[in-house]
């Protein structure tokens, strides 16, 4: 009995000066990310981008004289997580600014709480069109709406061959892939192109052949489909199992590198929308912030593909740290104001927000760029 | 009718691991009458034992659906010997939460061994697909089919034929009858759920280069796998059979002609309708009396 009570003493005394020890001289980020469960893939490799950051800014000497601390939560691949980790981060780490939450669905989960709590939010991934439009004026988004993804793409368009005539979508089942969707058939209306089936698929599932069969006697020569890593890999191995006519293209910036190791049959090949091509980082905006991004990537033996989801953590961590610098103070209400006057030079390009959504309580959105890449046989055969 | 004869036969391959993964679990109901909430982890566990031979120690993968049969085999005995034989089966809230920990247990060490990222498993079938007229399928997925099928007539031998299978149907009839004609019931326990666990792992195992392997896969396929033991009637192996197709053939047309959207849900509707009409489930003649 005795020594059991020693034990917890011991064990409390330790977690007591181990969580000093962290908060004592240093600013915290917290971050909020799918590291488990449907898009668990992604979520790490943005998980990682932020911690790459985080290092380099600590070895140049951190801000404001400071190092940064960066609390990771998994929420799970779960909108209701996302929630607690939230809470969690700012009950508990009071953290003055989080990075978050990956899908669509999960940053709308959390943005009444947001709110709530007044802590400023960096979104470093969803899409969905509902999130600055809501009148949030704690949100502050740098990756591209549906919107602009579909538009930047409705600029492609030409440069497809055989050219697209009629089109099919494969989208997952929430607020990203359903907008995502939307926004596309808007540009396809635009340009004369025939949409003719969508079909929805669970965020969970696994089997999507039903799906698939659906769509293959549809017409169409093209089938867009909008899902993370792990649906996309199945979604354009499935399709190659069954001889699905149609030209794939992915949305949303995730891309199926599980493909590059285990390519479908040969010749089979798939395009993709991506916001950062990690096979041409010279051609990117900032080519020496994208050189320290890939080279820190490749220094910790991440695997070469995630490039191209991880420099959204990377980029989101420079922006918070920015504003940081600018309020002078690791405050919610000050971090809140410094963002509007933030511009940052990231890997996909020059970060700033513009407002967006109601008057009075504007979000802020970046105007991020958008890359086509494509690949064939396990190889990526182009990238502009 | 193109599109028909896809659907079919993409039912028919899933149909056949659905009926795998139904049987495993319902075995244990019908003789235990233990809920076995982790039999979606051992499907889990074989998924990444296939992986982790495949992968990591180049093992053939015929040769790791051997392992997976192994080593669900192994795990199922030892949850049954370390846990379930210290708790009365009668109480059933007990045996419920503890087949919820375990569960929760699994998937955590699942995810801690081998990381939140899904993987992926090579076979060596080719990449091409197999063409019958419209119908194009992987060779993976026929391989998959015919080893399902396979395993299916051997697990029906083994409880129809052999001395082992007579004692389990004797336990699953009368347990204390059963015990005085000399048949050794813990002994059956623990065969039966170590039986049930080494068919869900292999399940895993054969899906695994068909899909992704990740630490949550065990949530849908424990889904399916109730989904179909209520089809087929709670404790009838010849029902979790005939659920399992039932079940694919509902989902695989409901996505394909109605909407994809409610794939998941027309299975349920059914059970739905089954359990408000037939309780006893659909393959059942009359209600088993326990």
């Amino acid at each position: 009995m005795i020594k059991n009570h020693w034990i917890k003493t011991a064990l409390a005394a330790s977690l007591v000066t181990a969580s000093v020890a962290a908060s004592a001289d240093s600013i915290k980020i917290g971050m909020t990310q799918p590291l488990t469960g449907a898009v668990a893939a992604s979520g790490t490799y943005v998980a990682n981008g932020a911690k790459l950051a985080v290092e380099q800014i600590n070895a140049k000497g951190g801000v404001l004289g400071q190092q940064i601390e960066l609390i990771l939560e998994d929420n799970k691949s779960n909108p209701r997580e996302a929630v607690n980790s939230v809470e969690k981060l700012v009950l508990r780490d009071k953290v003055p600014v989080i990075i978050g939450a990956w899908s669509s669905t999960f940053t709308l989960a959390i943005m009444p709480k947001i709110e709530e709590y007044g802590v400023p939010l960096i979104v470093e991934t969803s899409s969905s069109s509902k999130i600055t439009t809501q009148g949030n004026a704690w949100v502050f988004r740098i990756s591209p709406t549906s919107e602009m993804e579909a538009i930047a793409f409705a600029k492609k368009l030409k440069t497809f061959d055989p050219p697209i005539k009629q089109v099919d979508f494969l989208s997952v089942n929430n607020d990203w892939g359903l907008g995502a969707a939307n926004e596309f058939k808007k540009i396809f209306a635009d340009n004369g192109i025939k949409v003719n089936q969508i079909e929805t698929v669970a965020p969970d599932a696994t089997d999507l052949s039903a799906q698939l069969a659906a769509v293959k006697g549809s017409g169409s020569d093209t089938l867009i489909v909008t899902s993370g890593v792990e649906q996309l890999t199945l979604a354009i191995r499935q399709a190659a199992e069954q001889r699905l006519p149609q030209r794939i293209i992915t949305t949303g910036g995730s891309f199926p590198e599980q493909l590059i190791a285990n390519p479908g049959p040969k010749g089979y090949t798939s395009t993709h929308l991506l916001f950062f091509s990690p096979w041409t980082p010279e051609a990117a905006i900032n080519p020496v912030v994208a050189k320290n991004y890939m080279d820190g990537w490749k220094e910790k033996d991440y695997p070469f593909p995630g490039l191209t989801e991880g420099f959204r953590g990377y980029d989101a961590v420079l922006t918070a740290v920015e504003a940081i610098k600018l309020a002078g103070k690791a405050e919610p209400e000050a971090i809140k104001e410094a963002l509007w006057k933030t511009a940052v030079n990231g890997v996909n390009g020059d970060i700033a927000f513009i407002k967006s959504g109601p008057a009075g309580k504007e979000s802020g959105q970046n105007v991020p760029n958008i890359y086509v890449v494509q690949l064939k046989d396990g190889v990526v055969s182009s990238a502009e | 009718m193109d599109q028909f004869l896809q659907h079919f036969v993409n039912a028919m391959i899933m149909g056949s691991t659905y009926a795998l993964l139904g049987i495993g679990l319902t075995l244990v109901f019908g003789i235990m009458r233990v809920v076995n909430f982790s039999h979606g982890e051992l499907y889990a566990l074989g998924a990444y034992t296939a992986y982790g031979f495949v992968a990591l120690l180049e093992l053939n993968y015929f040769n790791t659906l051997f392992m997976a049969i192994v080593v669900g085999f192994l795990a199922g005995w030892l949850i049954e010997f370390v846990l379930l034989r210290r708790c009365k089966l009668e109480q059933i809230d007990e045996v419920m939460l503890l087949m919820i920990g375990v569960m929760i247990v699994m998937q955590n060490t699942q995810l801690w061994v081998w990381g939140g990222v899904a993987k992926v498993v090579q076979t060596p079938f080719a990449q091409e697909p197999l063409v019958f007229g419209a119908v194009s399928v992987s060779p993976t997925r026929v391989f998959v089919f015919f080893a399902a099928m396979f395993l299916l007539t051997l697990f029906y031998f083994l409880i129809e034929k052999s001395r082992l299978g007579m004692a389990m149907r004797a336990t699953f009839q009368d347990k204390d009858a059963a015990q005085i004609v000399g048949v050794n019931v813990k002994r059956i326990y623990t065969v039966t759920f170590a039986l049930g666990s080494s068919m869900a792992a292999v399940t895993g195992a054969l899906l695994a280069p068909v899909f992704l392997v990740a630490p949550t896969m065990g949530d849908l396929a424990s889904l399916k796998a109730f989904a179909i033991v209520i089809l087929g009637g709670l404790g009838n192996l010849v029902g979790a059979a005939m659920g399992g197709f039932v079940l694919a053939m509902l989902e695989e047309f409901g996505a394909g002609y109605i909407s994809t959207a409610y794939r998941d849900a027309f299975g349920f509707l059914v059970i739905l309708v089954v359990l408000l009409f037939r309780p006893q489930g659909m393959f059942a003649s009359k209600e088993r009396v326990g």
